[in-house]
């Protein structure tokens, strides 16, 4: 343990967790709201928030890792790509693959905003989102104590589950200052491929497929080409090959859809994310679409209004993200009335004095 | 000290005057089936905890959404806690009734609405049993993976309030990795959808929230979960081992080849021999723990990967490795564990089973302390664990006709769940607090924790009616315990019951 412990260690690690508990204990006794931030790489997402920057950067560092657990413990300020190199060094990741939206640099995107954010990558449908990777978190919560919830073991019933309620309520509930991840062993081999076809064919084939036993690990289609990546043993990704064909293509291509780095993002017009049933037909809107997650998640470049859009993606069972900052006073798909009183009344017992990012998800909340 | 609701350090309940209750609901729910004679309630006085007993005020058995709708609206004006329950196969007794309290039966909700083979989802009725969905998926070619012992009972609609796990978690995750969309009924009645049939949602995580949330938010009544392509090939292998800590350390080798098995499993020696007499498995009976390793997948990586296990396994100093012939024998392999609670039972006249999860590599030293424990207290314990996950099941024999055998089984349950705790593991890990291990929380967590736990309850239920005094300790009953606990072991007057 003591030599895993130095293995993760670097010279910026560091314990902050009574500075921020004194920041939010001051807030609150000035009633005056903070708006929480790492890198503040995914400010693009959501509603503005005026309060004082709490910057959970100065709280970093990997607490605990022992790859034969499978669980990895860090600071909520602790960069991802720090927690991405040490799981890569004993031969294991992420399996969420959540986008990093930053260049690695020194705007990398932590660990803390990795959760409040919620967001997944191409892998998503097959192995779970990042909120189903939380096994633990440590949080400040609105009545200014720091608390442990869920913690390193994979099975964990005792109490309400608000580790998992962290992941993807943008710091709305409280500030995350530690969390524990579930992490897997990288697959044994990764092929990538591509074949051309229709959209409404790709999505046909890629629901008969997902009723398949078949190694697919990502899937994603441009308008023209479907995408497929497999991930397994030697045996299962290549009779996958030999069954599907297809040109071989370069795996860089997932990393570049899942940090919008392809060509159609870089498309002027507005960006919205479409989240879908997986079987979703190709839907009619105005503008360009990208499809990932074989077909449940789907990206929209267009100038068409949020309620166009909305009332289209909800009649199929989805919802609709702005991802362009500023343009949509409700970028999250608003809730139905009875959702967000109860959303309303969880936000008036966990953050009674309203500090925590208010109206960053809604302005209610 | 009493598990059973305690008005005193739980917190107080409506005087209800049940003639009058169950004339109001009579007048309002005319055709809703309602239990109120003593002969008809005691079925329905314990879930599968059955060593705690309360025959509740009514029960009720509806059959439609707008019937448990118009129940809730009436006990929410009349102030009447009420208790949820599915298929009652519960070991925590999170649907233990209450005597001030109407029991919600919502077994009879049992049709599955719709699967969807393209969607990969099922739509059903939160009575459908566990196993059901996955035989109804079957000419999909799919199935519903998360596979509580007790699926061929108990109901998707408790395994979404309890978060229920299996033998296969570690690869496939646990019931709230395979939902979708939960449609609740609030405390007032009102409908609510949480999650969506996309994979995630607008808003905060409440399907998440509400999963294992053991009725104290919310009333299920429907659930849509996923479905997965069934694997080609599933194989086993047992391996013996003449020390549970090779057994344990075995464990990690195998994950640290980078193999994710869709069950692993061990058992102590007298697990094995109780499982050997019952089933025949063809168990080694002179080892002192035993592995199973099922691997799935397609077949060709399912192939190497038994190789690679089994040098894994021998090279951790197996006595004996053995794979599954075929078919029969790999059931048979399987169904040696899954038996394993059934056959301690018959080695005893009761059996209280515990769940306690830790960090795998804190195996030996638990194991020692449970030893340790069962010498102490004079009770024999046959160890079962999901090793692959961390979640141990040490089954506590005892008699609960020898006079303070069913104390002593309690405190040494509760004992072995400190001890887990204090690993940095949980007092619970597939079977829920309920009411079982209400006083263990107070060892999980402090009072600002347990605090936060009520807000939350606040949030969705001000009142507290909704399944009262499960799940969650009130802070009066922690500092009653924590007072009790300084003294365990040296209680004083241990002449008196204490249940």
């Amino acid at each position: 343990m003591a030599a895993e412990r130095q293995l993760h260690t670097s010279a910026q690690d560091r314990d902050a967790s009574d500075v921020l508990l004194e920041q939010v204990n001051q807030a609150i006794q000035d009633g005056l709201p903070l708006r929480i931030q790492g890198a503040n790489s995914k400010a693009f997402l959501g509603r503005e928030v005026a309060g004082e920057v709490l910057d959970t950067r100065i709280h970093r560092g990997i607490v605990t890792y022992d790859p034969t657990e499978l669980v990895i413990t860090a600071r909520a300020g602790t960069p991802l790509s720090e927690l991405n190199a040490a799981l890569a060094r004993a031969g294991q990741m992420l399996p969420c693959e959540p986008p990093t939206f930053s260049d690695g640099g020194v705007g990398d995107a932590t660990v803390g905003g990795m959760i409040a954010a919620g967001l997944s990558g191409p892998r998503r449908p097959w192995s779970g989102s990042v909120r189903d990777f939380v096994l633990g978190t440590r949080v400040i919560t609105g009545l200014g104590k720091h608390l442990k919830f869920g913690g390193e073991v994979m099975k964990n019933v005792a109490g309400y589950d608000l580790s998992r309620l962290m992941a993807g309520s943008f710091g709305c509930l409280g500030v995350i200052t530690e969390v524990s991840l579930k992490v897997l062993p990288k697959p044994r081999l990764c092929t990538s491929i591509a074949l051309e076809m229709d959209s409404a064919r790709a999505l046909a084939r890629l629901a008969q497929w997902g009723q398949q036993p078949l190694p697919i690990s990502a899937a994603s289609h441009d308008g023209r080409v479907l995408r497929l990546r497999f991930e397994g043993g030697e045996g299962s990704v290549a009779a996958a090959h030999d069954r599907l064909g297809g040109e071989s293509i370069d795996p860089v291509y997932w990393r570049a859809l899942n940090e919008h780095q392809l060509d159609f993002f870089t498309d002027g017009r507005p960006l919205w994310r479409l989240s879908l049933p997986t079987n979703t037909a190709v839907l009619d809107l105005p503008g360009d679409q990208l499809i990932d997650w074989g077909g449940a998640q789907r990206w929209l470049k267009t100038s068409a209004c949020g309620n166009e859009i909305r009332a289209i993606v909800s009649a199929v069972g989805g919802h609709a993200t702005c991802y362009s900052h500023g343009l949509d006073d409700t970028p999250f798909q608003p809730l139905a009335t009875p959702l967000l009183r109860y959303h309303r009344q969880l936000k008036a017992q966990l953050d009674p004095h309203g500090v925590f990012n208010p109206g960053r998800m809604y302005a209610e909340i | 000290m009493n598990i059973l609701y305690d008005e005193r350090v739980d917190g107080p309940l409506p005087a209800i005057d049940k003639a009058q209750l169950l004339h109001a609901l009579q007048a309002r729910l005319p055709d809703l089936d309602i239990l109120h004679r003593e002969e008809e309630l005691r079925p329905y006085e314990c879930d599968g905890l059955s060593a705690y007993r309360t025959t509740p005020m009514l029960v009720v058995l509806p059959e439609r959404v707008e019937q448990v709708q118009t129940l809730l609206k009436v006990c929410h004006e009349r102030g009447v806690p009420v208790v949820a329950r599915g298929a009652g196969t519960g070991l925590s007794g999170g649907a233990l009734p209450l005597e001030k309290g109407v029991l919600l039966v919502m077994a009879r909700f049992n049709r599955i609405l719709h699967i969807d083979p393209a969607g990969r989802f099922a739509r059903v009725q939160p009575g459908v049993r566990n196993l059901a969905i996955s035989q109804a998926a079957a000419p999909y070619d799919l199935y519903y993976a998360p596979d509580p012992s007790s699926q061929i009972a108990c109901s998707i609609g408790g395994n979404v309030a309890e978060n229920a796990g299996g033998v296969h978690c570690l690869k496939y995750g646990l019931t709230v990795h395979n939902l979708l969309k939960v449609d609740i009924l609030t405390v007032e009645g009102e409908r609510m959808v949480l999650g969506s049939d996309a994979l995630d949602t607008p808003g905060f995580d409440l399907l998440a929230l509400f999963t294992g949330s053991e009725g104290m938010l919310g009333v299920i009544t429907e659930v849509t979960v996923k479905l997965l392509p069934k694997p080609q090939v599933a194989r086993v292998l047992l391996a013996a081992f003449d020390s549970v800590e090779k057994a344990g350390r075995a464990v990690g080798d195998i994950i640290a080849e980078g193999i994710i098995p869709g069950g692993l499993e061990m058992m102590d020696n007298l697990a094995i021999r109780a499982a050997e007499d019952f089933i025949h498995a063809g168990y080694p009976v002179d080892a002192e723990a035993i592995l199973l390793c099922e691997l799935d997948g397609v077949e060709a990586d399912v192939h190497q990967d038994c190789d690679r296990v089994r040098a894994v396994l021998e090279k951790a100093g197996a006595t004996e490795v053995r794979q599954a012939r075929d078919e029969a024998e790999r059931v048979r392999f399987w169904a040696g564990r899954k038996n394993a609670f059934p056959a301690v039972g018959r080695l005893s006249p009761d059996y209280y089973c515990m769940d306690g999860t830790i960090p795998r590599r804190e195996l030996p030293g638990v194991l020692k302390g449970i030893c340790a424990l069962s010498e102490e207290y004079g009770l024999r314990v046959a160890n079962v664990f999901h090793a692959g996950d961390g979640n141990m099941h040490p089954l506590i024999l005892f008699d609960a006709n020898q006079p303070g055998e069913l104390d002593r089984a309690e405190a040494l349950g509760g004992k072995i769940l400190e001890l887990c705790v204090k690993v940095g593991g949980s007092i619970t890990g597939e079977h829920g607090v309920g009411r079982e291990k209400i006083n263990q929380m107070c060892a999980q967590f402090n009072s600002d924790e347990l605090t936060l736990f009520h807000a939350v309850k606040a949030a969705f239920d001000p009142s507290g009616m909704l399944n009262p005094g499960k799940n969650i300790p009130t802070l009066h009953r922690c500092a009653e315990f924590g007072a009790m606990h300084v003294h365990m072991g040296k209680l004083p007057f241990p002449e008196l019951e204490r249940f």
